[in-house]
């Protein structure tokens, strides 16, 4: 039965009235948890789901660790089973794709030509891998690496003996390589930087990687350039710039992602390194919404700094702010950005921006494989690389989230629990 | 397939049947049971997915590892039967299991 229609006043500054019909575009982790988070906050009008993928919404991280390991079945990568969408009235539409908003009417064009009523609108598109300028970057076993779809065209050939070259030494980029050496995959990465992670991490952590990685048998070709992926129809290899060759039967690309704005930008809102929203992920339209990769918003532990995170907390973040807010519920708390990575054994944990830092003090040493690096902005801690050390992470997210810090000589002193030591912060 | 019962904290209850092999976290986000947010899908990353497991089936479902534990060092009113969800795998042995929410994962 369907549940019956309630509508919802809007609690913002300038009031857009009741609130029954909410269309979500790009049905990935931002937009598939805005509609069971809506629901699940007893919002009743009509949810329109619309997606380009053939599938219902699931979890890009395991697809660099378990999934391409073979260790996790894609219905456990999904968000929900496909059948509850029916089940909670959200109409799910996938394989379609969104192509334009009439922001004067309030409706949404998707591929057909069908147009669709809103009176919020949630954009939640994501973002696109970015294609290697290069030629051959279409041959087959060139694969860029963001869907499911992508794993699946790249398996078959991921098997013990294969040459595969991975370009672009970033977290994606390193936890293929970390399974593929458990797969016995021969490895080498190339990366135009002198150092890998270079965008994500301090050097002396990205230095931890990159001798753990070499050690597990990862050739690394840094400060190299990809000139050309050779082959005739599949790929054989891939030229560098200065001459050299390296084969490949398989050449993975990580080099980064760019903010999916086409719809946004088509219809004039505001864009500036994706969707430019307000804390509360309002748009320059305050009928619409934008969360997730493809959105921008100013970041409350960070002096209202404005950021494009890429991250499972703040596509989910997203769709909490949106939901709490259009059924007016208590406003969610935000929490300071956090992330992680799977490499080997190695888990590790990251919360609070670093970027912009003065001094990184450590806890406990690499050598161990077990150790955190706090990274200081004069005084203040504005966040952790914890490896193996989740003890360490959440007591630092902790911190950053509250606004409290610790001397560097205090943080560091590991006769003295995390715990304890948080609990003493002012 | 083993049968496990949340109890939220108003005290509404959900059986659910879990398949084998899967969390007793990933059982209850598929089913939507309100109270474990399970934000970072079951990598040990987030702590939202804390359960407070029933004293009598303590035995069964064994101990927090040593990560789990640091997690849980730092999770709202935790106490000695305290775990994070995603760290307990459905078998058999896990049919009838009870496991209790907080009252809140932040
Ligand atoms: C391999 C990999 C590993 C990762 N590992 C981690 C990790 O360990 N930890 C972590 O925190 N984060 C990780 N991330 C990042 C995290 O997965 C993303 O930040 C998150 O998925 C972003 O969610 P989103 O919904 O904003 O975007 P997406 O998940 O990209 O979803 C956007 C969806 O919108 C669809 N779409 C776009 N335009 C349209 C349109 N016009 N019409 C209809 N549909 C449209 C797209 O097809 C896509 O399905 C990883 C990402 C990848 C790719
Ligand atoms: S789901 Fe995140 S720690 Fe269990």
């Amino acid at each position: 039965m369907r549940p019956a229609r309630r509508g919802f006043k809007h609690q913002t500054a300038v009031s857009t009235g009741e609130i029954n019909r909410i269309i979500i575009v790009g049905a990935g982790q931002a937009g598939g948890e805005t509609a069971q988070r809506l629901r699940q906050a007893g919002f009743a009008g009509d949810i329109t789901l619309i997606g380009e993928e053939p599938c219902a919404p699931y979890q890009r991280p395991p697809l660099s660790k378990a999934y391409l390991a073979g260790k996790l079945e894609m219905d456990r990568l999904l968000l929900r089973p496909p059948s509850v969408y029916a089940e909670e009235h959200i109409s799910f539409l996938p394989s379609m794709k969104a192509v334009w908003i009439d922001r004067a009417t309030k409706k949404v064009r998707v591929e057909g030509g069908r147009e669709l009523p809103y009176d919020a609108l949630v954009l939640a598109t994501g973002a696109r891998p970015r294609k290697l300028p290069l030629v051959g970057a279409d041959l087959d076993g060139v694969r860029l690496f963001r869907t499911a779809a992508d794993v699946d065209a790249i398996r078959p050939r991921f098997v013990s003996g294969a040459k595969l070259v991975v370009i672009g030494a970033g977290y994606i980029g390193l936890e293929v390589a970390a399974v593929a050496r458990q797969s016995g995959l021969e490895t080498t990465v190339i990366e135009t930087a002198v150092r890998p992670l270079a965008r994500v991490t301090s050097p002396e952590v990205a230095g931890f990687f990159l001798d753990e990685h070499t050690r597990q048998g990862v050739r690394f070709v840094l400060g190299g350039q990809p000139a050309i992926i050779k082959g005739q129809d599949r790929v054989t290899g891939v030229g560098l710039a200065d001459g050299g060759e390296l084969p490949a039967d398989i050449v993975i690309a990580g080099i980064g992602v760019t903010p999916e704005t086409t719809l946004a930008q088509h219809s004039g809102l505001a864009i500036d390194n994706g969707i430019v929203t307000d804390a509360e992920c309002r748009t320059s339209d305050p009928h619409i919404f934008a969360i997730g990769d493809c959105a921008s918003r100013p970041m409350a532990h960070f002096d209202g700094r404005v950021c494009r995170l890429e991250s499972v907390h703040n596509a989910v973040e997203g769709a909490k702010i949106v939901a709490a807010l259009i059924t007016g519920q208590k406003p969610h708390a935000v929490e300071a950005p956090w992330f992680w990575s799977d490499q080997y054994d190695l888990k590790l944990q990251i919360a609070g921006l670093f970027q912009g830092y003065d001094h990184v003090v450590f806890r406990g040493v690499m050598a161990d494989r077990s150790f955190a690096a706090f990274y200081y902005k004069g005084d203040k801690l504005i966040a952790v690389d914890a490896v193996n050390r989740p003890g360490e992470y959440l007591g630092a997210k902790m911190l950053i989230q509250t606004g409290r810090s610790l001397p560097h000589d205090v943080i560091t002193d590991e006769t003295r629990p995390m715990k304890e030591l948080v609990a003493s912060a002012r | 397939m083993p049968k496990i019962t949340y109890i939220e904290h108003t005290g509404k209850e959900h059986v659910i049947e879990a398949p084998n092999g899967q969390t007793v976290m990933e059982a209850a986000v598929k089913h939507a049971v309100p109270g474990i947010d399970a934000d970072c899908g079951g990598a040990c990353a987030c702590a939202t997915c804390h359960v407070y497991v029933d004293p009598e089936w303590l035995a069964k479902t064994g101990e927090a590892g040593s990560m789990e534990q640091s997690m849980l060092d730092f999770a709202n009113d935790v106490e000695d039967n305290s775990r994070l969800s995603c760290q307990i795998k459905v078998s058999e042995a896990l049919d009838g299991l009870i496991v209790r929410l907080p009252k809140s994962q932040h």
